[in-house]
């Protein structure tokens, strides 16, 4: 498919659940960002999750149902592309695992899993987006989340992206590229090991002059502005897709409406 | 077998969290190990080439393992040596107890050896009436408290330079007791001072192994302090204590692997003091040992071949994926509950001592993967973790609740009708609770989450439902 691309390819956005329930604005700027590449765009309706939370409980049988599913309803298109490096690191990367050794699927899910992209990096490497039109006064810091760093390879792609954005600065943290503690149910089920980890996030993410801090997965966005708010700290949090797509008039996650209504 | 807490590990952990000392003494591991090794990794052009190169050697050997352990051991007696085959911790522990009572040995001295501690040989000898002398620095320091490793090539690590000071003071009463203790150095030279008559006197010498090559029958220690040399050779006996997946081919295999191994663990090229052994003390050798011992212990690593698990005996015990463990981070190795901490533990533990003991271990973590990132034997760590969790599934040994609730999810999740209308009613829900806040300050069924921080509230209604209002509207306007 990336030899021979259509100069409007048929992309699937897969929302993800957290987006979907948390969210949509996150969906709603990815489907800007998308069709201003020139994406022919579409939501499947019948998409659920991609059963990372079956996966990572050691539920294969579950995970497998649930793939076989989303494998159906979105192989048909040229891409498909998720807000989310987690979500799309399961397609991409762990679908194959999920149906290892079964000789009817594997062929199947591997064509179905290269067209398989995080957001941002589809835009850089793939639609070769270069810049994107928003504007927006802010200082930024942004932490890598680990599976689109480390499954993915996703560093460079949203930082690009980011400086591009006419009137932001950014600031690196220390260790932007160190788990948040968030890892799904772990947040949960470990809450006091995650709640160390992720008050050395936030307290890495304070240390920066930054006003705002960006990441590309709504997960570690939610572990890291519940803590920063109760923390007290007023350091805006967002998805990246957001401010790229300049949809910011909305409350930034767990916080009040910005006064006006946005900027 | 040391005392397993493992399943007490959330109760570990959180003690750790709370231990003000513990959590300044693991600054080192957090920022010094790691800046050390990234060092080293960028200093050398071909790190990765040759972590590739480490990886295929360790994989042919493991599918080989029969026939290079058998040559090894043809090798270690045709250098004059013996070998022991252990296939539990008490037949190791026992061999070697057999063999310290042929000299009537009363006093061993040791270097650093973690499967001395997998098999618990210090209470062993000390059971026996024979005193174990640990001769590694921080082994020494923990012998002396009464501890076990907290880290495995930096066993002390979880101690501070005040805490060490004070042990020596209460343990080393021959030695006045005001004298000035405040430098590391000061503290190493007391400590070699003492230890110096202990390795003089010593009957029998132990020695663990990073390798064993099969070409040779010769085994490799690396070491920094030199300790591992005086503990082999001066001696009548050397007793070489190792796994049997410590097995390469060949000296020049041995080679490429220790270019990554100090590098990954510590961030040297390499590590002080190399040191190779081949059987007992030739005629025309200047020094060595009489007798020359291997105990190749097995103790469940032969039941790993073949298995999803069998990447985890390429291992080398570098301790680069602790080094970088946000977890490990946050509580330090004690709270693992067992000998081997880290994301090494969380895979190897289960295997070792069996998951029922070992479960929560390879289900606390993020799967942040930096761990596999930085493995020098490419070592999938997080997805052998999962095929644990998978194992824990299967037997039904995940809690209840936990089981019930990723059921009961997926249930709904197959069935996009019926997850449609829950998402909206909880997206629904939970923008009610959240007020004009947009954030909920405690929630009784994500108590875990809540305690700890808010839960940002959702936006109200769904995605899918303002999509497909949206999809109504742009076909209404048509
Ligand atoms: S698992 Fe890899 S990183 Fe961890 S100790 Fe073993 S070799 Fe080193």
């Amino acid at each position: 498919m990336s030899n021979s691309m259509p100069k409007n390819p048929r992309v699937a956005l897969f929302v993800t659940c957290l987006v979907d329930l948390f969210r949509p604005s996150v969906g709603f700027a990815s489907v800007k960002l998308l069709e201003d590449a020139g994406c022919d765009l579409d939501v499947p309706m019948c998409q659920t999750c991609c059963g990372q939370p079956a996966w990572n409980s050691g539920d294969r049988a579950d995970t497998r149902d649930l793939a076989e599913a989303v494998i159906r309803n979105f192989e048909d298109y040229d891409y498909i592309v998720a807000p989310s490096g987690s979500c799309a690191g399961m397609l991409k990367k762990h679908y194959p695992e999920v149906f290892k050794g079964d000789e009817l699927w594997e062929s199947r899910v591997e064509r179905f899993s290269e067209k398989v992209y995080e957001l941002t990096s589809f835009l850089v490497d793939v639609m070769k987006v270069e810049k994107v039109d928003a504007v927006l006064k802010a200082d930024i810091t942004y932490h890598d989340s680990c599976a689109g760093l480390r499954e993915l390879g996703i560093q460079e792609q949203p930082r690009k992206l980011v400086s591009s954005i006419k009137g932001v600065t950014m600031t690196e943290m220390k260790n932007s590229d160190v788990c948040c503690g968030f890892g799904g149910t772990f947040a949960v089920k470990y809450s006091e090991i995650s709640n160390s980890i992720v008050t050395t996030k936030t307290g890495h993410i304070k240390e920066t002059s930054a006003k705002m801090l960006l990441a590309g997965d709504l997960g570690c966005l939610l572990n890291m502005a519940g803590k920063l708010r109760r923390e007290n700290s007023n350091i805006e949090v967002r998805h990246v897709a957001e401010v790229l797509a300049g949809m910011v008039d909305n409350a930034p996650i767990g916080q009040r409406t910005p006064k006006g209504g946005g900027r | 077998m040391v005392e397993i807490t493992s399943p007490e590990f959330k109760a570990n952990a959180r003690l750790a969290m709370g231990d003000g000392q513990l959590q300044q003494a693991l600054g080192h591991v957090r920022t010094n190990f790691i800046n050390k090794r990234a060092e080293a990794k960028a200093n050398l052009d071909e790190f990765d080439e040759l972590r590739d190169s480490a990886t295929a050697i360790k994989d042919h050997v493991l599918e080989h393992l029969d026939l290079y352990l058998e040559k090894y051991e043809e090798k270690v007696i045709a250098s004059g040596g013996h070998v022991h085959w252990a296939a539990t911790a008490d037949d190791a522990c026992k061999q070697i107890l057999d063999i310290c009572r042929s000299v009537g040995a009363k006093s061993v001295t040791k270097g650093k050896s973690m499967i001395s501690e997998e098999i618990a040989l210090n209470d062993a000898l000390s059971a026996a009436g024979i005193e174990p002398v640990e001769t590694d620095l921080g082994e020494y320091i923990i012998q002396l408290r009464g501890e076990h490793p907290s880290h495995i090539i930096a066993p002390a690590v979880h101690l501070n330079m005040d805490q060490v000071r004070d042990d020596f003071i209460k343990h080393h009463t021959h030695l006045p007791a005001d004298r000035p203790l405040n430098e590391p150095e000061t503290l190493l030279r007391e400590a070699r001072a003492i230890l110096r008559e202990k390795f003089l006197n010593a009957d029998v010498g132990i020695t663990g192994a990073n390798f064993l090559i099969a070409e040779t029958g010769t085994s490799v220690i690396v070491t920094n302090e030199g300790n591992g040399d005086l503990t082999q050779t001066l001696p009548k006996i050397h007793i070489v204590i190792a796994s049997i997946e410590k097995i390469v081919p060949t000296l020049e295999d041995m080679s490429q692997i220790v270019r990554v191994l100090a590098r990954s663990a510590t961030g040297q090229d390499m590590s002080v003091y190399t040191t190779l052994s081949t059987g007992p003390r030739r005629e025309d050798d200047p020094d060595g040992p009489e007798e020359y011992h291997v105990v190749l212990l097995d103790n469940g690593r032969s039941s790993m071949l073949g298995t999803e698990f069998q990447d985890m005996l390429r291992c080398i015990r570098c301790g680069a994926c602790m080094n970088h463990c946000p977890v490990y981070h946050a509580i330090g190795g004690h709270a693992y509950g067992w000998v081997y901490p880290g994301p090494m533990g969380a895979v190897l533990s289960p295997s070792l001592i069996g998951v029922d003991k070992a479960g929560h271990l390879p289900n606390a973590s993020t799967f942040c993967g930096r761990c596999e990132d930085v493995c020098p034997m490419h070592i999938p760590l997080p997805k052998m973790m999962r095929h644990w969790r998978e194992r824990e599934f299967e037997k039904h040994l995940s809690p209840m609740t936990q089981r019930a609730s990723i059921r009961g999810w997926a249930w709904v999740a197959k069935r996009p009708f019926l997850y449609r209308m829950m998402a909206s009613a909880s997206a629904r829900f939970l923008w009610l609770l959240g007020g004009v806040n947009h954030r909920i300050k405690s929630l009784p069924f994500a108590w875990g989450w809540t305690r700890h921080r808010d839960m940002p509230a959702p936006e109200g209604s769904t995605f899918m439902s303002q999509w497909r209002e949206r999809q109504a509207r742009d076909a209404g306007d048509l």
